[in-house]
């Protein structure tokens, strides 16, 4: 159910994301979808990748700083209150949510979104108790691909 | 004995010692060696070991020259005998503590008697004697006080002055600048690149600093230039004087310097000074560069035998117009090792290194920037990211850069921008990194 995304840490300085995002490119590594948490200081560079233990090695050979994290790819209602239906279950279930970001994928009348949360498995449980689809690896290479 | 030229009304009796005849501050000198080395050799166990070493006792020191002979003192001893363990006196009769960094964790702790308190406030109001000032002025003293030996050195000399003190200690620099126009402050203490920023704050304020009855500042604790002389002279009215010393001698008033504003005077009745070369530890002649040695020789509690203050200079022994006998040092703008002087604070890289090693539990690259914005130096310290302390979160990297200025804070005294970098990105040079970047220009 969880998919592994890789967070790299960059410098808030001008070029600080071509570095990685050329060793990735140079592999042929294609970016699924990212985000980038930025301060003032410095920005962390969050990724989806078909294969993410390839690209963490690419991109760690590169110098890079990686980490990988369990994230939730979660079907939203594409319509207006989707997200805040969805947001409403987390509330119901005291799911802690750290940062969302979103696919540009979308299949018929529902977005995709990418969900870090404080503890992925509690909300697993409760996504698939609120019958809330979380789309898993297979399926979402499978969409992708379409 | 000549007049002293320093007091309008003539000759001010404080500072006649300032000009002994040669021959007679070389007795007062030698007397005093004497009586340190004996107190040392009695009471301070590592210096009696290493006297005993070397096959000497008290009674070696026949002339003054025999101070040559003498072991060193350096600033590994006094962490290595932290924290009391170089007191010539008992504690009951220890009236005042001061510290200061020493190069780990752990600060140098000196202390005084009352004699020695005493001693500190006569040679510091010496210092102000040599500068001009005498009661009646109104001084505000911006060294902060506390552990650091600057606010209260020169807070006990000016009020033996008989001068009015301001004691208001270091920072809130728009208060600063409303007392200095409100009191009618004749002279202030201050580290020099702390008046560059109050000349530069006044400015923004709309306070025009040469209106006012300011004449003389008494700068000191850090390195500073010709340059800054000039800077804070043409901005102001005052007349900027070079003060010199260091906690583990004294503390402020090792070495002032006179209206002639030709390098501090250094109090040899008090101190006695050599000049050694640092790798050798043999002695260099008058006006040759190279460490300054000091011994204290007056001082009770925590006598310094031939303490290696790593600071470069020369002696000068031209005479001055001012008619004192006692020598000069040469302008103090580098060290034997790798401390820095931040706000007149004392900082050295293994400090920073143990703290990031407290924190992290390994020690990550790091590179020490020391740069000055707006005439206030900054301090900013940046650490490679590794993967054992990287997180996927905004807020838990936000920590991590709080926790390690933290910990530097609390062992340097001081506050630190901590910059979280990428990995190699920090200069290395011999696979080392190089550890400090000095931007300032001094």
């Amino acid at each position: 159910m969880k998919l592994n995304q890789l967070s790299v840490f960059l410098e808030n300085r001008p070029g600080a994301l071509s570095a990685p995002c050329r060793a990735l490119a140079r592999a042929g590594v294609n970016l699924l979808t990212l985000s980038i948490a930025d301060t003032q200081q410095f920005g962390i560079l969050r990724l989806i990748v078909r294969d993410w233990a390839r690209a963490k090695a690419i991109l760690e050979a590169e110098g890079c700083v990686v980490q990988v994290t369990e994230v939730l790819a979660v079907e939203v209602p594409d319509r207006p209150g989707g997200l805040a239906d969805l947001l409403e279950v987390f509330e119901q279930a005291q799911l802690n949510l750290e940062y969302m970001y979103a696919f540009s994928v979308k299949q018929a009348d529902r977005g995709l979104l990418v969900f870090r949360f404080a503890d992925p498995d509690a909300a697993v449980a409760a996504l698939r108790a609120a019958q809330v689809v979380v789309v898993n690896e297979v399926e979402l290479l499978r969409r992708l691909d379409a | 004995m000549s007049p002293n030229p320093d007091f309008n009304g003539g000759f001010h009796p404080a500072s006649a010692v300032d000009f002994l005849p040669p021959p007679q501050l070389r007795e007062l000198q030698l007397t005093r060696l004497q009586f340190i080395v004996r107190r040392a050799y009695d009471r301070v166990a590592l210096f009696r070991q290493r006297m005993d070493e070397r096959g000497l006792t008290p009674e070696d020191v026949r002339g003054l020259e025999d101070v040559e002979r003498l072991p060193f003192t350096t600033k590994t001893d006094l962490r290595d005998t932290y924290p009391f363990g170089l007191f010539a006196s008992p504690l009951q009769e220890i009236v005042r503590f001061h510290a200061s960094s020493g190069t780990t964790g752990k600060p140098i702790v000196v202390a005084y008697t009352q004699e020695d308190v005493n001693d500190w406030a006569a040679v510091m109001k010496r210092c102000f004697l040599a500068c001009g000032l005498h009661s009646g002025d109104i001084i505000q003293n911006a060294y902060g006080y506390g552990l650091f030996t600057g606010g209260l050195g020169a807070h006990y000399g000016a009020e033996a002055l008989g001068a009015s003190v301001i004691p208001i200690s270091g920072g809130n620099t728009e208060r600063q600048i409303m007392i200095l126009k409100d009191f009618g402050v004749t002279a202030i203490c201050c580290t020099p690149s702390y008046f560059l920023h109050l000349i530069e704050r006044a400015a923004e304020m709309g306070v025009d600093l040469k209106k006012l009855p300011l004449r003389a500042g008494v700068f000191g604790a850090e390195p500073w230039t010709e340059g800054m002389r000039q800077r804070i002279e043409a901005e102001t009215n005052l007349k900027a004087y070079d003060i010199y010393g260091l906690s583990e001698i004294i503390g402020p008033g090792v070495a002032m310097e006179c209206r002639h504003q030709a390098g501090p005077h250094l109090f040899e009745d008090m101190f006695l000074p050599e000049v050694i070369n640092p790798e050798t530890g043999a002695p260099v002649p008058d006006g040759v560069e190279g460490e300054l040695v000091l011994t204290t020789l007056c001082k009770r509690a925590m006598p310094m035998i031939r303490y290696r203050t790593r600071d470069i200079s020369a002696l000068n022994p031209e005479p001055c117009a001012c008619g004192r006998t006692l020598r000069r040092i040469k302008r103090i703008a580098r060290r034997t090792d790798d401390m820095m002087i931040i706000r007149g604070v004392n900082v050295f890289p293994s400090q920073i290194e143990a703290a990031l090693l407290a924190v992290e539990g390994t020690l990550p690259h790091y590179q020490i920037i020391v740069d000055r914005v707006k005439g206030l130096d900054e301090l900013e310290v940046q650490v490679e990211v590794t993967s054992e302390f990287f997180s996927d979160t905004v807020g838990a990297l936000e920590q991590l850069r709080q926790r390690l200025s933290h910990a530097i804070e609390s062992i340097i005294g001081i506050r630190a921008q901590v910059r979280l970098v990428e990995p190699h990105t920090l200069q290395r040079s011999e696979g080392k990194a190089k550890r400090v970047l000095d931007k300032r220009k001094l």
